[in-house]
């Protein structure tokens, strides 16, 4: 038994304080074998949700190999050891069990549901999966014809061009200018050998945060973190300096036959650790965070009935902070809500909140903290994000805190620190009508 | 007031083994009540977070619309949330988010929903204003014109700026000769632009009422605060006396149909088959069961029937997939998608499902395959415990749509009791041509006007 090699720090209050129960904490389990987990005991159903997150992600991607991340990440569940793709689903259906790999901009994640019994055959495949993947010939071409034909749907639908314009505009040569799923030219491109060296990039334990939700003991899971993990590669360093963003405003125009042109737009933001952060929050949730209570909704819906859905969003990657928003309306009205969402961010730059809108977002954002954690897989999630993140183990306890510490100065200054109307760079994709300001200021840019 | 005992369903382990560990549960411990002015309540207990999921059920959907007015069931849900003679224009939501709450609602064919999540002492709150709303909607004239460009922008994003969406709008039409179920939940676009505050408010008066609704509440509560605050909020609204149920009826379908789109923006060309079945409410057996184990054995996962035959054998797609919808008042769907890999045509791959249809009706199922089917189905459910709002909704949709709470919690041991026969009767008796519409979805042809 290797219990007494259990470090074990424990957060003093409850993760979901008003259950006030003793197994709803969160622990901090560092195996013998030196890999640490964050870990949410709950048994009110027989099943345990772990949550991987492997720092880097697409960042890995070389240039000209851009896709190889995600591709490799595809690739892990279609053979791994003496499994083919068929084998590997029938062991796990055998356990009904899941494990789900994905390719983000910063990371790569892994996901894995089990019935509580059949936790450690399930993270004895898993095992398997991240240190014997065999990439063979045929999977390869399988999974690349899948996403080459995602690739080709994707280049039809009017959010997903936005989205990858803007992104190709305002970051320039750097890894985050081109889609995690790569290009079709990139994507065709990749050999097994790329796959191969991407792998060996993206797994390995110094880039592991691991958040655990369920039915499991500290002691039972730090044994098999140790026999699931140990045998992984050290890992490879993660490139974390801030890279360059584009930060003059500006225009593009993508014509496609739509009657509903889709618009994407934002300028530099903040990163996660920014001191900044909270106050940021705070304010984007009344300008365009707050669903259909936001400044944004109440002018461009609510008043003038020009979309659906109108949005801001905070943005923190690892090497660059965002702020960004968008907004879907029929061709001929583009132009008013551009304006109108122009005249938002301005007037949120000039003036900031009233105090009764302060007190609004501090009572919607602290009283619904709570919602984020109602289930197994959302506490996993968040486990694993404020590892990334790295917050402490104690934030859940502190949170609201920081929510409530905000002052209308605090937005005020933020909201002129971060809010620039005349350098959001704006991306339209459809066949949007009288945007001749924004022509004029596109000319200005390019000429 | 009379106040019923709630009937607790006890929860059944799945296995012994599972049972030894630490008492948990595999299935949430649900009651239900009902008022004296007829309003159906079930309270779903989840004591893991200090929240509550407050849902309010109307059996009214865009299969009760009359004639000309597609899209007034989901334009009155929007409308819904103008406030009422309490509530200011404009503040039913802030109000929510200002107690720490999110909500929202959802249309569809055969019911529309409210529900608002948050903190478990605000629950008297939130359930306050949706009983006030139910009969004291406040929808004002300078609403109507600005809130129907919000549904016409969504009906563009959902559908008219995707391809795929009017193809699927296309194929309903085709599939369902009369009913109601053919047309789209958000409306035809030119019978959205002409609807009003009258055709609203004649949905709104028909329609919203406690006998016709469904109360739904789930986590860290107990059936008795749940009876004491709906005794409170709810019990006092009047029933209504309701309209017959008078929508149209589905002719016996004589002839398989078929149907071809083509569009500039395809990218990737489709094909899908979707043959009338039973659902879970018009099934009187257990076909809605077989069938839903029968989609799992044709395509649970990459060994499954058809993913193994057009992904692996025959390399003919690159993804494919079929599916069983039954949680449906009138009836259900099974059906068949396929997208074609390199140069394989639309017709090949319809001919490989064709060919893979005759040998499941020829040869049958194994016990095997059954066996795998059931068990996957029965562990789904467990995981699916974990999300309080999908157990709320699954609890919601199948009462609503006429299902019997218990036939919700006995939902395990019937899918266990189904036999190949049983599969296999289904499947004779659904997969049918006449009861089936084909369709291509594809690229327009070189030099064809878009």
């Amino acid at each position: 038994m290797r219990t007494l090699a259990i470090a074990a720090f424990t957060a003093c209050l409850a993760i979901l304080p008003a259950t006030a129960q003793d197994e709803s904490r969160i622990t901090e389990v560092v195996s013998p074998g030196g890999i640490t987990a964050w870990l949410v005991e709950e048994s009110a159903i027989p099943i345990v949700t772990m949550n991987i997150e492997f720092d880097g992600g697409a960042r890995f991607d070389e240039p000209g190999k851009e896709g190889a991340i995600n591709l490799t990440a595809a690739l892990i569940e279609e053979g791994a050891g003496d499994m083919d793709n068929l084998q590997f689903a029938a062991a796990l259906e055998e356990l009904s069990s899941s494990i789900g790999f994905g390719a983000g901009r910063d990371g790569f994640t892994v996901s894995v549901s089990s019935l509580a019994e059949n936790i450690a055959p399930t993270l004895d495949i898993l095992r398997v999966a991240l240190t014997e993947p065999t990439f063979e010939a045929d999977a390869v071409e399988r999974v690349r014809q899948q996403v080459l034909s995602g690739l080709r749907s994707s280049a039809n639908d009017p959010q997903s061009v936005a989205g990858k314009r803007w992104f190709a505009e305002v970051f320039g040569d750097a890894s985050y200018a081109t889609p995690v799923s790569g290009t079709t030219e990139t994507v065709e491109a990749l050999t097994r050998d790329d796959l191969v060296a991407a792998f060996d990039k993206m797994v390995g334990r110094s880039q592991m945060k691991i958040g655990v939700v369920g039915d499991i003991n500290a002691e039972t899971l730090a044994t098999l973190m140790d026999d699931t993990f140990g045998s992984l590669p050290e890992g490879t360093a993660v490139e974390i300096e801030p890279v360059e963003i584009r930060e003059q405003g500006g225009l593009v125009v993508v014509e496609m036959d739509v009657p509903q042109s889709a618009v994407v737009l934002g300028h530099k933001g903040i990163m996660r650790n920014d001191e900044d952060f909270i106050p940021a929050y705070v304010m984007n949730y009344v300008l365009g965070g707050g669903g259909l209570t936001s400044r944004l909704t109440d002018e461009v819906r609510e008043k003038n009935g020009l979309a659906y859905s109108v949005y801001s969003y905070l943005h923190p990657l690892d090497r660059a902070g965002l702020y960004m928003g968008g907004v879907a309306t029929a061709n001929e009205r583009v132009a008013k809500s551009l304006e109108l969402i122009r005249q938002e961010w301005a007037r949120m730059a000039e003036g900031g909140l009233t105090e009764a809108e302060l007190e609004s977002a501090k009572k919607y954002l602290t009283g619904a903290y709570a919602l984020r954690f109602d289930s197994n897989a959302k506490v996993a999630r968040f486990l694993v994000g404020a590892q990334a993140a790295n917050l402490p183990i104690d934030y859940i306890d502190t949170r609201n805190g920081l929510v409530e510490a905000v002052t209308v100065e605090d937005v005020q200054r933020v909201a002129q620190r971060l809010l620039k109307p005349d350098d959001l760079f704006v991306v339209v994709v459809g066949k949007p009508e009288g945007l001749k300001d924004a022509d004029s200021l596109l000319e200005g840019i390019d000429g | 007031m009379k106040r019923s005992i709630p009937k607790v369903f006890a929860a059944l382990a799945i296995t012994a083994g599972l049972a030894q560990a630490g008492g948990a549960q595999a299935e949430p411990v649900v009651s239900d009540f009902t008022l004296d002015n007829g309003m159906r309540a079930v309270v779903i207990e989840d004591h893991r977070a200090p929240v509550v999921t407050h849902m309010v059920w109307y059996k009214v959907g865009s299969a009760d619309e009359p004639p000309g007015k597609t899209g007034i069931a989901h334009y009155l849900e929007h409308l819904m949330f103008k406030g009422t003679e309490k509530i200011a224009p404009g503040q039913f939501s802030k109000i929510i988010a200002e107690n720490g709450g999110e909500d929202n609602a959802f249309t569809s064919r055969d019911y529309t929903a409210y529900f608002q999540r948050i903190a478990k002492d605000r629950l008297g709150l939130v359930m306050g204003m949706e009983a006030d709303r139910m009969r004291n909607v406040n929808i004002r004239q300078e609403d109507i014109v600005a809130e129907r460009d919000v549904v016409i922008e969504e009906r563009n994003s959902r559908t008219d700026s995707d391809p795929a969406g009017r193809f699927r709008e296309q194929f309903n039409a085709a599939l369902y000769l009369n009913h109601a179920y053919g047309k789209p939940v958000i409306g035809w676009r030119e019978e959205i632009e002409s609807l009003d505050r009258d055709d609203a408010l004649a949905m709104y008066e028909r329609f919203y009422a406690p006998n016709n609704a469904i109360l739904i509440v789930a986590g860290d509560v107990t059936p008795d605060e749940v009876r004491a605050l709906a005794d409170e909020h709810y019990a006092p609204i009047e029933s209504v006396e309701l309209p017959d149920n008078d929508r149209a009826t589905e002719p016996p379908h004589l002839a398989e149909r078929r149907l071809v789109m083509r569009d500039p923006r395809v990218a990737q060309p489709r094909m899908s088959r979707v043959y009338l079945a039973s659902s879970y409410v018009t099934d009187e057996g257990n076909i809605a069961e077989s069938l839903s184990l029968l989609s799992d054995i044709l395509s649970g996962g990459p060994s499954r029937r058809l993913n193994k035959m057009l992904t692996l054998d025959t390399d003919l797609a690159l993804y494919a997939g079929a599916y069983y919808s039954g949680m449906q008042r009138d009836a259900g769907e099974f059906g068949f998608y396929a997208a074609p890999k390199g140069d394989t045509t639309l017709t090949e791959l319809e001919g490989a499902i064709d060919w893979m249809i005759d040998e499941l009706l020829d040869k049958g199922i194994t016990e095997e395959e059954l066996a795998r089917a059931k068990k996957a189905a029965i562990a789904s459910q467990i995981f699916a415990a974990d999300s309080q709002f999908s157990l709320a909704r699954r609890y919601g949709a199948a009462l609503t749509i006429g299902l019997e709470l218990d036939e919700v919690q006995n939902w395990r041991e019937r899918v266990e009791a189904v036999t190949v026969d049983d599969v296999m009767n289904a499947a004779r008796a659904v997969l049918v041509p006449e009861r089936s519409v084909t369709g291509y979805l594809m690229k327009t042809k070189q030099g064809a006007k878009g």
